[in-house]
Formats: C-alpha cells, structure tokens, sequence
C-alpha cells in the first residue's frame, strides 16, 4: 500500500443500514498534510473516528480496509488494534474543553502517554512533558503541569493537547477540527503551531475541516466530501487554481473574501447540490447491487 | 491562569461546620454511650414515670431530658439508640453506594446489553412502594441489624445506579475519554481512571444523602416494630412510643424526633457542602 495512513473502500453505516459513510479511499503520505473538507454532516470527523476506532456506538464499519503502517486496522483484534493505534497514533480533538480530565492536573495526563506507550520512567516521562509543553511555546511550564484544566484558557488546553498528541512521536496524528472551538485570534496561533510541530516531526497529519482558508495554509493535498461520499480528490495547488468537480468549484466560490467585506455570501447554487445529490444515490445504486 | 486562586485554602463554610460538628458529636455519643449515658437506657422505675426534662416543674435532678411512661431516662435512650442509627447509616449506606454505583457505572459506560439488563432492573424495583418492600423483606428474613441493612440496600441501590448512569453516560461522551482509548487504554482501564474520578464528587454527595435516609429508613421500621429487638433502645421505636402519651409527655416523642431530624439534615447537607469542595471543577 502507498502511503502512511490508506483507507480503501470504507463504507460505515448506521445500524439501521443507512450509508454514513460511502466507499471513501484517501491516501495520506508519510510526512505530508492531507485535508478533509465538506460541508457539517458529511462524515469528515467520521473517518478520523473510524481510524482510530473510536466510531459512535450506533455506526459499524460494513466494508473496506483501513492501512496504517502497513497493518490493515480492520483485520485485528480490539485489543491489538488498540495497541497499534496507540503506538503509532494520536488525535487532536476538536473542544479542548471536554478532551482533558477534568478531575487531574495536566502533567500526568501528558505523561502518562509516555509511560503507558512507551514504557518510560515518570522521571523520564516527566522531562518529556517539560520538554513539550516548552515546544509548544507554553510559559512556565512546571506550574502548567500541576494546574488543573479548568485553570486553563481553551488556547492553552489546546496546546496541551498538541503536545500530549505529539508526545509518543506518533506517525499520524489526526487533528478534528482543532481550531474551530476557539477564539478566531487564537485560532492562527494554533494552526501555525500545528503546522510547525508537524514539520519539526514529520508526522503524517489528517487535518479535518470546514474552512477551506485554513486548508490553503495548512495541506499538501486534500479531499473533499459530500454526504459521506468524496467527490474530489486533489493536489492543493491545482485544486485552488482549478477544481474538477462543481461542488469543489461551488464551495470555493462559497468562501468569503477579504477584499469584499460587505458583498453578499455566495451559497453553493441548487443545481449543483442537485448534481452530487445524483451522483449519491447512483452510487448507493450500484453498491446496493 | 490562577495561582492567586488556586493557592489559598478556602475556609470551611458554615454549613460544612455545622453538619460535620453535629455528626462528630453523634459519633463521639455513640462511641461513649455507656460512659456519658446517666442511667441504663433499659431500666425501669414506674414510680419515675414521665418525668418532665429539667427546666420544668417536677423534673428531678438525673434525669435530664425526663422519662418515658416506664420510667426510662431519655437521654440515655437517645444515646444509645445513636448507636444502631449509626451503625446503619455507614454501613447500610457504604454497601447501597457500592452495589449501586458499580452497576450504574457499568450500565452507563459500556451501554449495551449489561445497561439493557440493569436498567430494566431499576425500572422494576422502581415501580415498587419502597418502605412496603423493605417491611415484607424484613417480615421474610426476621429483625435484626442483618435484616435492615439487607433490606436498606435491596430497596435503595437503584438511586445510585439511576444517578451515576447518568453521570457515567455523559462523562463517556467527552473528547477526553476518545483520547484515552486512543493513547491504548483498555476498556476498563479507561473506565476506572477516567470516568470513576468525575464521578466521585458525585458518589459521595448521593453516599451522606443515602446514610441519611437509612436512618430514617431504619426509624420507620422501628416505628413499626421491624427493627431489632423491641426493648433495646431506637430513635424510631421511641418515636413511636412517645405518639402514644403525646399529651401527657410530650418530650418523650419530640426530643428523639429533633435528633432524627437533625442527624438527617446534617448528612445531606454534609454531603452538599464535601461536592462543592472536592469537585475539582466547582472548586
């Protein structure tokens, strides 16, 4: 298989058999940034939470294959799936206000990583953390570590969180949505600190999203979906200067400029939702056959 | 970031005071029953027959707060029977709490067929009139400290169970249990070290909750004759003596009646004030 993290084929669906996610492949390379685009319910967080195993209770995986590191996920056991998610991958999660334990200070939630994956020494584990919390450009890191969350601003839980992702040197980490809990001024210190720690490790990041601006900045390549179902898949370059599909285009269009502050939203025009809507059900068409 | 917040103690409040002082006081009583009680709480002397308590006239010097229609001193009474209410309170509330929290943690975060199971369970045991239950129960097993705490346990675990789903179901829906299971813990594991820890402020408010109704659980029983033997001395049993000469002696059901009442009071509100404390969040 090419690539760091590979998903062929994968169809998740709800246990009533109603498709959430339709046939989706992508391929994320070693040390490169793919973005996962579209609009809210399009099953983008999904596939974040369908590698790491982490669906919802009423979602099942029906078909497809998952490769990470040269493993097929959804051939293993729970327990050696678990195992080989946790050596070779972390999540940044999207509300860095539920995604740190409300009732521990932040130094053994970082460390704790460490010593349960790699099998670290606290002493050790506890430089580590230092060590991180530095990278991550938090000051006075030695009080941080014994701070409870909620002493926190969301920024700075947030970049605990990159850092505790980090942590293990992971190959592939995968960031949900992580800056759209925060605050807009903060949000492009976190994205410029994600996109630096990513080159400072050369981890293989899945970067889901709305916001095609922040996709621009961020991603090598991208993949955009509509209702489960990816209608483009793209070199970042070539999709911003011409994309293929009319959704693509439609969505591009949609997005607000700068140099036009007070000129109306563009929405995605009804025959083009029409179009992919088409393309949908011609798809469920013949998976059904 | 705090600091100035985080590092001064905040002072116990009012309410944590008064509860906490008023239950030491209980312990401390029922600790020392035999050595701080005036008199035998079973001895009878029916020419001391309600006695009135002391600042009234007639009172006689011994007998605290008077006596009761056979002539058994009150406050000796009142001691002793802090004993068994006690006794029952911590360990009839420890075993609810444990029984019910382990089966509404476990429904609440693995879902599934074990929820499916226990919440039809509480479903049931719900539809039951609890204090009916208890006094059949205790009708089939026989007074006794055994029987009460048994039949405590049996009618109220599903309080806890109901509560702590709850709590376990929305605690499992937050970001940080995802990135546990995903740093590789085990089911379990993240169970216990993520989810049990978030649950606690909430285990110990309901827990000082419960240990008050099993005093009053264990009141009601007595009333009725279910407690243990019918001579030694209970809150409950002397309530319902004392309902009998309410007008001739009224101190013999009002002086049991303030203490129940009072005990009660200050475990909830004990337990009020511990959540505000210890959750970590609230703090």
């Amino acid at each position: 298989m090419s690539g760091y993290l590979s998903i062929r084929n994968l169809t998740v669906c709800l246990k009533s058999g109603a498709p959430i996610l339709r046939s989706v492949s992508l391929t994320v390379s070693a040390g490169q940034v793919h973005g996962l685009v579209g609009e809210s319910g399009a099953g983008k967080s999904m596939i974040g939470k369908a590698v790491l195993g982490t669906l919802p209770r009423a979602l099942h995986v029906t078909s497809g294959e998952i490769w990470l590191d040269g493993v097929n996920l959804l051939s293993l056991s729970q327990t050696e799936r678990r195992k080989q998610i946790g050596a070779t991958a972390a999540l940044i999660p999207q509300d860095p206000l539920t995604a740190l334990n409300p009732s521990k200070r932040i130094g053994p939630q970082i460390t704790r990583r460490l010593v349960d994956i790699l099998g670290w020494s606290k002493t050790k584990a506890q430089q580590r953390a230092l060590e991180l919390l530095d990278e991550v450009h938090i000051p006075n890191a030695t009080r941080v570590m014994r701070s409870y969350p909620h002493e926190l601003s969301g920024g700075m839980r947030q970049r605990i969180l990159i850092a505790s992702a980090f942590a293990a040197e992971p190959k592939l980490i995968i960031a949900d949505e992580p800056t759209t809990a925060l605050d807009v001024t903060v949000q492009k210190q976190i994205l410029r600190l994600i996109a630096e720690m990513q080159q400072r490790h050369d981890t293989a990041l899945l970067f889901v999203t709305h916001d095609l601006g922040v996709v621009s900045k961020v991603c090598d390549t991208l993949s955009v979906l509509y209702a489960g179902k990816v209608v483009e898949d793209a070199q970042m370059n070539r999709f911003f200067m011409r994309p293929i599909h009319p959704y693509s285009a439609a969505l591009l269009a949609a997005t607000p400029t700068y140099t036009d502050p007070t000129g109306s939203l563009t929405p995605v025009p009804e025959h083009v939702i029409e179009y992919v809507e088409k393309e949908v059900a011609e798809h469920d068409v013949r998976a059904a056959r | 970031m705090r600091d100035a917040r985080g590092g001064e103690k905040r002072p116990i409040g009012m309410r944590l005071w008064l509860s906490g002082g008023w239950l030491t006081v209980l312990v401390l009583a029922a600790l020392c029953a035999p050595l701080i009680a005036p008199k035998d709480p079973l001895m009878q002397d029916l020419f001391l027959g309600r006695l009135p308590p002391f600042w009234m006239d007639g009172s006689e010097p011994g007998y605290f707060l008077g006596t009761d229609s056979l002539g058994r001193d009150v406050l000796s009474r009142i001691l002793y029977g802090a004993r068994l209410a006690l006794i029952v309170a911590v360990i009839a509330g420890s075993l609810t709490c444990i029984v019910g929290a382990t089966l509404g943690l476990v429904a609440g975060f693995y879902r599934g067929w074990a929820d499916r199971i226990i919440s039809r369970f509480v479903d049931i045991w719900m539809a039951f009139p609890p204090v009916l239950f208890a006094i059949l129960l205790i009708a089939v097993l026989g007074p006794g400290l055994t029987s009460i705490i048994i039949a405590i346990v049996v009618i109220d675990w599903t309080r806890f169970a109901r509560v702590i789903r709850a709590e376990a179901m929305s605690q499992s829906a937050m970001d940080y249990v995802a990135s546990a299971q995903v740093a590789g813990r085990t089911r379990f594991g993240t169970m216990m070290t993520e989810i049990l820890p978030n649950v606690l402020p909430t285990i110990v408010a309901l827990l000082t909750l419960e240990m008050g109704i099993a005093v009053i659980v264990e009141a009601i029983l007595s009333f009725v004759n279910l407690s243990i033997s019918t001579d030694s001395p209970t809150w409950g049993g002397m309530i319902s003596e004392g309902r009998t000469s309410v007008h001739q002696a009224w101190w013999v059901l009002v002086f049991p009646l303030i203490t129940l009442f009072l005990t009660v009071l200050s475990f909830s509100q004990l337990g009020e004030g511990l959540k505000d404390r210890f959750d970590p969040v609230l703090r």
